[in-house]
């Protein structure tokens, strides 16, 4: 609540890119759960890098620079990417991590290709790279902003309506397999998923940092419950905190590019919560620790205490 | 000219071989992913660096993005020692934050340095043999060559030294603790490494494209032999095909060196995922065709062998109504029959089939079995 009498002494401007950040804090959020549960936190990594080529075809294609159309083309391409890296997993010896690193940097590579076929035919309307490398926090317009909304709201609304369904694949699989349930759609489902609310976050943080968007939020909500839902909702609150914090901070001062900014404000809530949570944090063990010392040490003295019995 | 052709492709192999030698056992060690991280989080060392020495060549800038490397190592695997965060999301918040710092010291100190952002991201190998080592006036050459190459030799000297260490630890690492080879050490020298060879990398490939390096020739390699010194031999070779093939490719359409040495390496992984005998698809499917053939042969040798010299043996043999017995599509029976009798299993008589010896004993077998 606070966050928001901040915002309305603010400028227009930046209370829409507050909100789009914000928004999209919130949607990397909740389905980053399921990528940091699942043990595929660096999917978003790969999905992320992976799209370029996308956007540069779409680009070739069509020769406009609708987000929409280029929204699309990063899509089907991170698509591709997931898709490849699963069916090399499946059926090679190539291990998972492997398999990930060279999908994605080989994608990038080839959409690096593609950039500068497109920067040599000196077509003024080019897809930037530097915005895709790191996201323009800055330019997020309302138009944007509804786009964020509906779409992140969408895949939510999707993730709501297959919650059950996710919920047994993510913990546990052959359980939800013997029970008829169709494990391979719903693993497509689940990455596609994933991949809008990645597409939606390259023009705000970039590529290179999305995937810290959908890793961060769900690390440190896994600190403070171990319940899904309670996770999914904590995870959303502190994505959209770090979003509206990171836009403020880096609209404080000048030459602080808001995409690292948002980052560098989640990677202190997890900290925060590493170092804190109720229960599960470093300080909590430590105190446990403390205490179970204590009551050893009460414990033997009254031990040694004790006239010796029996001992004769 | 073709001094400029001769000196980039060598650059672009001294680099692809010195990338791919550390990569083979990152591939093997299920740690492909940390080379993404390191390569991400030397940013800001890079930047420190360079404020300080002003050159992007400079030895400490080389050490000290490489201790930002290790450093990296050091945090995911603090992070993991917490047990509250897995390894792959311990990487995932590492690098990010890293890379963060870095980039917001550069935009912050953009006006006084002259560190261009994508020279350190993307890189470019067009122009990295301009810049060459001259003593006393003598042109020896581009200093990046001398740089990776320097690093290659690194890498070959630590694998050569410490090669039955490293093999060990890689497939077992408990042995190799319990026989005292103290994998710890073995890790972070492997990890050292990484570093300073990414480092090396990355103003000629840039720090995305190492990934390709490090993980596509040893991943390719692998899905073609077993013995760890031959994966070894064939990355390196790879490695080269790749980077020469890429160079070209790029030459011919005028496009990123690098990036199209990324695409060779996917392409070429593609080309031995598809045609690398009995591990490939190729090979995979031809397998599965032929076994659905044999088994289908079998099944009609055995109906013909369980009717034969019975009173129902004419009618259960007719070719044309085989399809209705054995429960077959007419058309998948029609080529059954073609592939037993190719194989001499049967033979025909007007419109009738008979087991022939070798038929029969096959069946016999079969039914044994």
């Amino acid at each position: 609540m606070a966050n928001l009498s901040i915002l309305i002494h603010l400028d227009y401007t930046l209370m829409i890119v507050a909100i789009g950040a914000a928004l999209l804090g919130a949607v990397s959020g909740s389905l980053g759960t399921y990528a940091v549960l699942r043990r595929q936190s660096l999917l978003g990594d790969a999905i992320s890098h992976a799209a370029l080529p996308g956007i540069a075809i779409a680009f070739l294609l069509t020769g406009s620079k609708t987000p929409l159309i280029l929204v699309l083309g990063a899509a089907l391409a991170g698509w591709l990417g997931t898709l490849l890296i699963l069916s090399i997993v499946r059926l090679t010896r190539i291990k998972y991590d492997s398999a990930l690193g060279i999908v994605l940097s080989t994608f990038f590579g080839f959409g690096l290709v593609l950039h500068t076929l497109i920067q040599r035919t000196g077509n003024a309307n080019q897809a930037g790279l530097d915005t895709f490398l790191f996201g323009q926090a800055a330019t997020i317009l309302e138009s944007d902003v509804w786009t964020i909304g509906i779409l992140g709201g969408i895949a939510i609304i999707i993730m709501l309506v297959f919650w059950k369904e996710l919920k047994l694949l993510v913990f546990d699989e052959g359980f939800a397999a013997s029970l008829g349930f169709p494990i391979r759609v719903l693993d497509i489902l689940l990455t596609s998923l994933l991949v809008v609310a990645i597409v939606l976050g390259l023009q705000a943080v970039g590529a290179v940092l999305m995937s810290a968007m959908l890793v961060a939020p769900a690390v440190a909500a896994r600190q403070w419950t171990n319940k899904l839902s309670v996770m999914m909702f904590l995870a959303a609150c502190f994505g959209a905190l770090a979003g509206v914090s990171g836009t403020i901070i880096s609209s404080s001062a000048s030459r602080i590019p808001t995409g690292p900014t948002i980052v560098l404000c989640a990677t202190v809530v997890v900290g925060f919560s590493i170092a804190f949570a109720l229960n599960r944090g470093l300080l909590w063990d430590w105190i446990r620790h403390q205490r179970n010392k204590q009551s050893l040490k009460v414990a033997t003295d009254r031990l040694l205490k004790q006239p010796q019995r029996g001992s004769e | 000219m073709i001094q400029d052709h001769l000196d980039i492709q060598l650059i672009a192999i001294v680099t692809a071989v010195a990338c791919a030698l550390p990569g083979v056992f990152l591939v093997l060690r299920r740690m492909t992913l940390m080379s993404d991280a390191i390569s991400h989080a030397i940013l800001p060392g890079i930047v420190i660096a360079f404020f300080l020495t002003e050159s992007l060549s400079s030895p400490l800038l080389i050490l000290a993005a490489a201790g930002t490397g290790v450093l990296t190592v050091v945090f995911v695997e603090l992070l993991q020692r917490t047990k509250l965060v897995k390894e792959d999301a311990a990487i995932g918040l590492t690098f990010p934050a890293l890379f963060s710092i870095g980039v917001i010291l550069i935009s912050r100190f953009a006006g006084n340095v002259h560190l261009d952002m994508d020279a350190v991201l993307l890189g470019e190998l067009a122009y990295a043999h301009l810049n060459r080592l001259e003593v006393f006036g003598y042109n020896l050459g581009p200093v990046s060559l001398y740089v990776m190459g320097t690093i290659l030799l690194l890498n070959l000297a630590f694998i050569l030294l410490f090669y039955k260490e490293l093999k060990l630890s890689t497939f077992d690492a408990s042995l190799a603790a319990a026989l005292g080879f103290a994998p710890t050490l073995i890790h972070y020298g492997l990890m050292t490494l990484v570093s300073v060879t990414t480092v090396g990398a990355f103003d000629a490939v840039g720090s995305i494209l190492v990934v390709a390096l490090i993980a596509g020739p040893p991943a390719t390699a692998y899905l073609i032999t077993n013995r760890l010194s031959l994966m070894l031999t064939l990355s390196a070779v790879i490695g080269s095909v790749n980077a020469v093939s890429g160079y070209w490719l790029a030459y011919l359409f005028d496009v990123s060196i690098a990036g199209s040495i990324a695409t060779m390496t996917l392409l070429m992984f593609g080309l031995v995922f598809l045609v690398v005998p009995s591990r490939g698809l190729i090979a995979i499917a031809r397998r599965r065709t032929r076994q659905r053939w044999e088994f289908a042969q079998t099944m009609l040798v055995i109906h013909l062998f369980n009717h034969e010299g019975l009173p129902e043996a004419e009618a259960e043999s007719e070719i044309a109504h085989l399809h209705e017995h054995l429960r077959w599509d007419p058309a998948f029976a029609t080529q059954v029959v073609k592939y037993a009798l190719n194989n001499r299993y049967v033979s025909q008589e007007e419109t009738l089939l008979t087991l022939t010896e070798r038929g029969r004993s096959v069946a016999q077998q079969a039914l044994v079995q």
